[in-house]
């Protein structure tokens, strides 16, 4: 037993926050709000020079093999800086679909292999539909789409959807509605499999959400902080007094207790995608949780400013509401939790926190002889 | 990360249970806070003792194993599953023994840690006084030096344990022009000492589980104090502090309770018309795993070198908070008949311990420093934020 993150996976972190504290600012937000396109070419190349696009795809096609539990610190690090480009969606929901057929004995392995290694160089980038997601982020920008068609996945052309643009509240968010036609030519798995690939695809999305939630609660938590702590009424900061300190502790108290859940989600959806629901779901209440309390209570501290267009924190808020709700919602998930919790044969108790631990009856143990 | 259970692990886990099941008491113990129940309690102290099962993270030379942390929460699991009886001593074992084995002399050692492991010497705690609740460092009892010996003199209050127990470790003012947490000391003193007079105070369940202890000229050797003279503030906050108030509210305490919550919700959900109850459920469940793997992490952490600040002020909120959520479903999941006390005519096997539990959970964001109180420190010490 060991609940730590490797070295390598907090050094890559702070390589990644590092670069992206300098790329994705406020500003430059704003910037892509005024663009075509939404996103910045330059980073969406700097991130694939530093392989972040191929990180699950897998060595032999070129990437880097790695899991979703070597990713997950990534994701809430992009939530954090509030990040606009759907490297998340993309790299962790998309490419490791991708990467569970290229591994499998189907027709499309290697039609799938193919598009990794593109992935891989940078050449291609893909999305992911889901059946619990009415609407696409970015998908503009991908070459292929994969697409559900009941249980079937299908990999489809951009060339060959007809997308419509819809307006987000989030101003950062592109999100389309996708029209599109099902034909065999583009169907790449079916049956049991596309019922577990569908049903990995969303554990991974819920995942990545969940991360991206605690990066974004943390920045929003920071910045009322500073602005509590800077901006002074009757002769003192406001941060003085217990009623705002107690509304930001909350948040802090939410979150703490979020970010262990999430890992442990991460090292489940990295072990059995198709077993972590219960971990996932746990993982996706809770981050929601902490973040629409920062996001609540962040707003309220900051008073009047933060009801403004002006105050970047609106950045943060209109994220956290968007994303909060995709990849299934509070509903979907405390359901998927309930069922889990009335179903008889579910192991209940602390010594199966990690999964089925040892199940020896107390009769047995006294056939054994107590010792 | 990996986030299963070594062999070892499992091996020690099998230990563990074995051992509970063949030594568990056969009938519940009444509460420790009855004359009887008590010294059921240290009865039972005595027996964990004897299989070196006390406190299985001290030393072997303190009758425990030199487990780790993850061995530690492995024994809870057992521990709370089994549903083996509260520690009648845990203001000894989990807040003091840590705090003398790092500061206190050989002598000191030898003298009171294995007569705490073993159930013979029960602790109580004494740092509440009248006026000094929240705000610690306005302690005024004092203890005056008079050769080899301190003469307090002195109120303490909320003492839990102390009707019945042996000892008590306290704050006292040592120096007598000192102020605030300066010139304080801890220090040990006997509660069958002459001039000491311990008064109970009925708790919400009409049981004596605190007191007052007044101290009257009451005389004990220099060589009780702990850690140097005045340093005793330093010695109670100190880092130990901080792993203490990890121990003190392992999270299979709250895992079982959260477990028994489900029998009783899968027992009575479709009598209830109440359409929150099923969000209340699960989030039990999940704050309850939250708090295991918030844990376990900890633990990892620590084990790894790494150090535990102001997130345990977190520990102690949600802890509590969760506790409360708890008992609060299961006696709405009672309804009416929750209000039953265990010995009424038509109380059932189904009322448990609730009832109890919930009384309990209702001093949890009171006690170790109110929630308020945590949320300053976390305010101030992890976030940054202004002190005035």
């Amino acid at each position: 037993m060991n609940f730590t993150y490797s070295e390598d996976q907090l050094t890559y972190r702070d390589t990644v926050a590092a670069l992206l504290a300098g790329e994705v600012t406020a500003e430059s937000i704003r910037t892509r709000w005024e663009s075509a396109q939404g996103i910045d070419a330059n980073l969406t190349q700097q991130l694939s020079d530093m392989g972040l696009n191929a990180m699950l795809v897998p060595e032999s096609c070129g990437g880097l093999g790695l899991s979703e539990l070597d990713f997950i610190l990534l994701a809430q690090e992009c939530g954090r800086v509030a990040m606009p480009e759907p490297l998340v969606e993309n790299a962790m929901v998309a490419t490791a679909m991708l990467s569970d057929i290229a591994g499998s004995g189907l027709v499309a392995a290697n039609q799938c292999q193919d598009v990794l290694e593109k992935i891989a160089t940078g050449n291609v980038s893909v999305a992911c539909g889901h059946w619990i997601n009415p609407y696409i982020n970015m998908a503009d920008t991908n070459q292929w789409l994969l697409l559900p068609h009941g249980e079937e996945v299908h990999l489809v052309g951009s060339q060959a959807v007809d997308l419509i643009a819809q307006r987000s509240s989030d101003p950062s968010r592109r999100i389309f509605k996708v029209n599109w036609q099902p034909s065999s030519r583009t169907k790449i798995a079916d049956g049991q499999l596309g019922t577990d690939l569908w049903r990995s695809a969303l554990n991974r999305g819920a995942l990545g959400v969940a991360a991206q939630l605690i990066g974004l609660a943390e920045n929003i938590l920071q910045r009322a902080v500073i602005f509590t702590t800077d901006r002074e009424q009757f002769g003192r900061p406001v941060g003085a007094n217990q009623a705002v300190k107690h509304l930001l502790a909350d948040c802090a108290v939410s979150l703490e207790f979020a970010k262990p859940v999430i890992a442990r989600a991460a090292y489940a959806v990295a072990t059995a995608p198709t077993r972590a629901d219960w971990a996932v779901s746990h993982a996706k209440v809770a981050a929601s949780q902490a973040a629409l309390l920062s996001v609540r209570h962040g707003m309220q501290v900051h008073g009047a400013m933060g009801y403004t267009w002006e105050c970047d924190l609106q950045i943060w808020m209109k994220r956290c509401w968007a994303i909060d709700k995709t990849w299934g919602d509070a509903g979907f998930h405390k359901n998927r939790i309930h069922e889990w919790l009335l179903n008889p044969n579910a192991l209940m108790g602390a010594e199966h926190t990690f999964g089925k631990s040892m199940s020896l009856n107390d009769e047995t143990i006294l056939e054994q002889g107590a010792v | 990360m990996e986030l299963t259970y070594t062999d070892e692990e499992q091996a020690f886990r099998l230990q563990v249970r074995q051992w509970l099941v063949g030594n568990l008491p056969e009938t519940p113990l009444k509460s420790f806070d009855t004359q009887e129940g008590f010294e059921q309690h240290r009865q039972w102290e005595k027996t964990l003792a004897s299989g070196n099962w006390g406190m299985v993270t001290w030393p072997k030379e303190y009758g425990g194993r030199g487990c780790n942390l993850i061995e530690w929460l492995i024994f809870e699991e057992e521990y709370y599953r089994a549903g083996a009886p509260l520690r009648v001593n845990q203001n000894g074992i989990f807040l003091l023994g840590p705090t003398l084995m790092e500061y206190g002399t050989d002598e000191q050692k030898q003298r009171f840690i294995s007569a705490m492991a073993s159930g013979d010497e029960i602790w109580a705690q004494g740092w509440s006084e009248p006026g000094a609740g929240s705000d610690m460092a306005a302690i005024r009892s004092k203890a005056t030096r008079d050769g080899d010996e301190y003469v307090i003199n002195g109120q303490k209050i909320w003492s839990t344990r102390a009707v019945f127990a042996d000892w008590v470790f306290c704050m006292f003012r040592t120096d007598p022009d000192s102020k605030r947490h300066h010139g304080l000391s801890f220090v040990f003193v006997p509660l069958d000492a002459e001039g000491v007079t311990v008064r109970p105070i009925d708790q919400l369940n009409g049981l004596p589980g605190f007191a007052e202890i007044f101290f009257d000229n009451v005389r004990v050797p220099v060589s009780n104090r702990l850690g140097e003279e005045g340093d005793g503030w330093s010695i109670a906050m100190s880092t130990a502090g901080f792993e203490r108030g990890l121990m003190l509210r392992s999270p299979a305490r709250f895992q079982q309770a959260a477990k028994n919550l489900m029998g009783l919700y899968r027992a009575k959900r479709n009598d209830i018309l109440d359409l929150s109850i099923e969000d209340a459920v699960v989030r039990c469940y999940m704050d309850a795993e939250a708090y295991a793997l918030s844990t376990y992490q900890t633990a990892s952490r620590l084990m790894s070198g790494g150090q535990i600040g102001a997130e345990s002020s977190c520990n102690k909120i949600f802890w509590s908070e969760l506790d409360i959520k708890i008992h609060d479903t299961a006696m709405r999941l009672l309804g009416a008949r929750g209000e039953l006390e265990p010995d009424s005519e038509d109380a059932s096997a189904e009322l448990g311990s609730w009832l109890d539990g919930f009384l309990f959970a209702q001093s949890g964001p009171i006690y170790a420093g109110t929630n308020e109180v945590q949320r300053n420190i976390i305010a101030e010490r992890m976030l940054g934020m202004p002190r005035k």
